[in-house]
């Protein structure tokens, strides 16, 4: 009876536990609570991408409406692919939440803290596994309210500031898309997914529909920190919790990628959207710009975070890059950099957690000698930054090299060889900001006085999940089956044919 | 096709316009607030008037009328709403703690004050 | 607010009537415009009208943030308690029909039941927002 049930079941063990924890005062209650949750909703989203690759998309009627009258939760490959991902990253934060949100936070916060975490973990894997344009809209504004919450909680006063700019954006790109999604209701008389892409290509060159277009492009856009969109985002991430950096940096933004390939591919359709020329017009100039800025940019910054934070926008440039290559490589690139960038930053800001937790602050010039003291962490920092970079034997090198590939097949010789070189350029640049970081902690003497004998390595809450997600980026760039599997499956599915 | 007739999104677009610029250009973090709700009072305006049959009654069942106005845009709204209240609340509470961080709601006044930091 | 009679004897006499409005707008949802989250809102005007004309330490006594903060949980836990029930009844989550012997009963049950839920958050939620930002700045 379970297994019939597992899609609503997905969104439903969460959000049910976000108010039993709301009701549970104590801290330790709350985070047993949320970490149970969150790897039943592993389990769920393992169990249901399983199934949709053994046999075909899953649909799931809520409250018994057939669609389009009723909701329909619907997973194939590209969605089944994306809850995995934010599955894992939810079960691989809450853990290491315990001890870092312990010292971040004061007590009488923390309950409040994972009822938050809960819901917006809800609402991203609401987001995914919708079938129906509004509710799609819903679950993203429950995820986005919380992650404003959660982002607020930051010990800096500057987190305060930084939460009401990502709330402004983020309203203004919301209500972007529900212009966007009343539009097409107002052309088609529908919001299930699958019937507005039967009803829309015959009225593809209506106005109306090409406005709606435009406005869940750039909605949507302002959600996934699309260049120059991005600016809610360094501030965001610099101040946030580090538990909070790491579970939005690896999610967020990579929902909000999924819906813009659900409504360009699978609700306005391959053929209409590679006719109106926005793919390579519009989103490999700014996937480009976004590489090569943002990449500069992340260069000159004296905190760690905010470097990763840019890191962050221009790794989103190369996902929408490959995107705008609108093949099957490319699209194969983009989804399987979305899992790949999950991993190797979510375990990238777990590791400057730990920092933060022995050191009180990710700024670059009190992490001077680190290697030595806080060895596994900067180990784990090192490695996640050669799989940023795109080093061979790492995550990062599959994706670089898709999508160099998905470049040199374009037809125009000019733009494939621009691209490639970019593409290149970008992982230099990369090189040059993590140099930055291993040549202050490996490079330079510890700092003498009273702080010395204080730092000793993380804790191993903490340790652990890093260390998992740093290693997952490292076995994913040496056994590539799964990711590319599943990634090759879910863009031929996006490009039309296949499941 | 008539301009007249049309005077609903005339206004949804007026609406839309006015909220978008004083969210961008004024400074005041309530003003932002503020044109934030006359943006997403637009977007409630667009759905209802969409939902509008002409000659029909509202969407509850009642004798003696055939022709009812469609109930969906109607559901959507009230949700909208609600996500509409819970984000200026929430944003209001960011006021209120803004405040009491740095003395003041103008934007400039809290740059110059982090810039100093 | 002492000075006011005008305003303290209108309020009495009118709270009753808000919060009566309030349940009628509740229960009336599905013949005329109302609903979980109309009635809540004005369930929520009622008290926070009472505390801003006769104090928030007045209006908390009857409403503590605790019993507030149970409500806001438990409106949430009785919708999602109903989609469980019809899950458990054999339908799909929130399937009302499973929950009487006739599928249209079953739908007024379970539209009642979410409603209520609804309402019970938000009016908790208003109250809790109300107190939360009348209270600062005052210690």
């Amino acid at each position: 009876m379970i297994a019939t049930h597992l899609p609503a079941l997905q969104i439903v063990v969460p959000l049910v536990s976000a108010p039993i924890c709301l009701l549970l005062r104590r801290s330790g209650l709350a985070w047993a609570l949320a970490s149970i949750v969150s790897w039943a909703a592993l389990a769920c989203a393992a169990l249901l991408l399983q199934q949709v690759l053994s046999s075909g998309p899953i649909s799931y009627h809520l409250g018994g409406w057939a669609p389009p009258w009723g909701i329909e939760y619907r997973i194939d490959a590209v969605n089944g692919f994306v809850l995995l991902i934010v599955a894992a990253i939810g079960a691989v934060v809450m853990p290491y939440a315990r001890v870092s949100v312990a010292h971040e936070l004061p007590e009488e916060q923390h309950a409040t803290f994972y009822t938050a975490l809960l819901l917006c973990l809800t609402g991203l894997l609401g987001v995914t596994i919708t079938g129906d344009a509004f509710n799609l809209f819903v679950f993203l504004e429950i995820s986005s309210l919380s992650s404003y919450v959660l982002i607020a909680l930051g010990r800096d006063r500057r987190a305060l500031t930084a939460a009401f700019q990502y709330l402004v954006m983020g309203t203004i790109g919301a209500t972007f898309i529900v212009i966007g999604v009343g539009l097409l209701y107002m052309v088609t008389g529908t919001l299930n997914m699958l019937d507005l892409a039967e009803r829309l290509p015959p009225m593809s060159e209506n106005r109306t529909v090409l406005a709606a277009f435009a406005f869940l492009t750039v909605g949507a856009g302002l959600k996934l920190a699309l260049f120059p969109l991005h600016f809610w985002l360094p501030n965001a991430y610099a101040y946030a919790p580090s538990a909070v950096t790491a579970f939005l940096a690896a999610t967020a933004t990579k929902v909000s990628i999924y819906i813009l390939l659900r409504f360009f591919f699978t609700v306005f359709g391959a053929a209409n959207t590679l006719e109106l020329g926005t793919l390579e017009n519009l989103l490999i100039p700014l996937g480009v710009a976004a590489i090569l800025v943002c990449s500069t940019v992340a260069i000159f910054q004296t905190d760690v975070k905010r470097m990763l934070a840019y890191s962050s926008v221009a790794q989103v440039g190369y996902i929408v890059l490959g995107i705008g290559f609108a093949s099957t490589t490319g699209l194969t690139a983009a989804i399987v950099h979305l899992f790949n960038h999950a991993m190797t930053k979510g375990g990238l800001f777990l590791a400057l957690g730990c920092v933060v937790l022995r050191l009180g602050s990710a700024r670059l010039e009190s992490l001077e000698g680190l290697g030595r003291r806080m060895p596994l962490t900067m180990f784990a920092f090192v490695l996640g930054g050669l799989s940023l970079i795109g080093v061979p034997l790492t995550a990062g090198f599959i994706s670089k090299w898709m999508l160099v590939q998905a470049a040199l097949e374009q037809d125009n010789r000019f733009l494939a060889a621009a691209v490639a070189a970019v593409i290149l350029i970008g992982s230099l640049l990369a090189i040059v900001y993590i140099w930055r970081v291993v040549e202050v902690a490996y490079f330079r003497p510890a700092p003498e006085g009273d702080g010395e004998g204080e730092i000793a390595e993380a804790p191993l809450s903490m340790l652990i999940p890093t260390w998992f997600l740093i290693g997952a980026s490292i076995y994913f760039g040496i056994d590539t089956s799964l990711t590319l599997g599943v990634a090759k499956r879910a863009a031929e599915l996006l490009l039309g044919g296949g499941a | 096709m008539d301009a007249p007739g049309l005077y609903n999104y005339w206004i949804v677009i007026v609406l839309m316009m006015t909220g978008f610029y004083v969210v961008i250009s004024r400074g005041n973090l309530v003003k932002k607030i503020v044109g934030l709700n006359i943006f997403q009072t637009s977007v409630f305006i667009l759905y209802i008037t969409m939902g509008k049959v002409s000659g029909g009654t509202a969407p509850i069942l009642a004798e003696g009328f055939e022709t009812y106005s469609n109930p969906l845009p109607h559901v959507l709204i009230l949700t909208a709403i609600v996500v509409g209240v819970a984000t200026t609340a929430l944003g209001c509470a960011l006021v209120v703690r803004i405040k009491e961080a740095y003395g003041t709601v103008e934007e400039d006044e809290i740059q110059r004050q982090d810039d100093a930091t | 607010m002492q000075r006011h009679i005008v305003l303290r004897v209108t309020t009495k006499l009118l709270m009753p009537f808000i919060l009566l409005f309030a349940l009628y707008v509740q229960f009336h949802g599905d013949f005329g415009p109302g609903g979980g989250f109309q009635a809540g809102v004005i369930f929520g005007a009622g008290f926070i009208l009472y505390a801003l004309v006769y104090g928030i330490e007045s209006a908390q006594r009857v409403a503590p943030a605790g019993a507030l903060r149970v409500l806001i949980s438990a409106g949430l836990l009785l919708y999602i308690g109903t989609g469980f029930a019809t899950l458990a009844l054999g339908g799909n989550f929130l399937d009302y029909g499973m929950l009487a012997h006739e599928p249209a009963r079953g739908q007024h049950l379970g539209i009642f039941l979410v409603e209520l839920g609804v309402g019970v958050t938000v009016a908790a939620t208003m109250v809790t927002v109300f107190f939360n930002f009348a209270s600062r700045g005052q210690d």
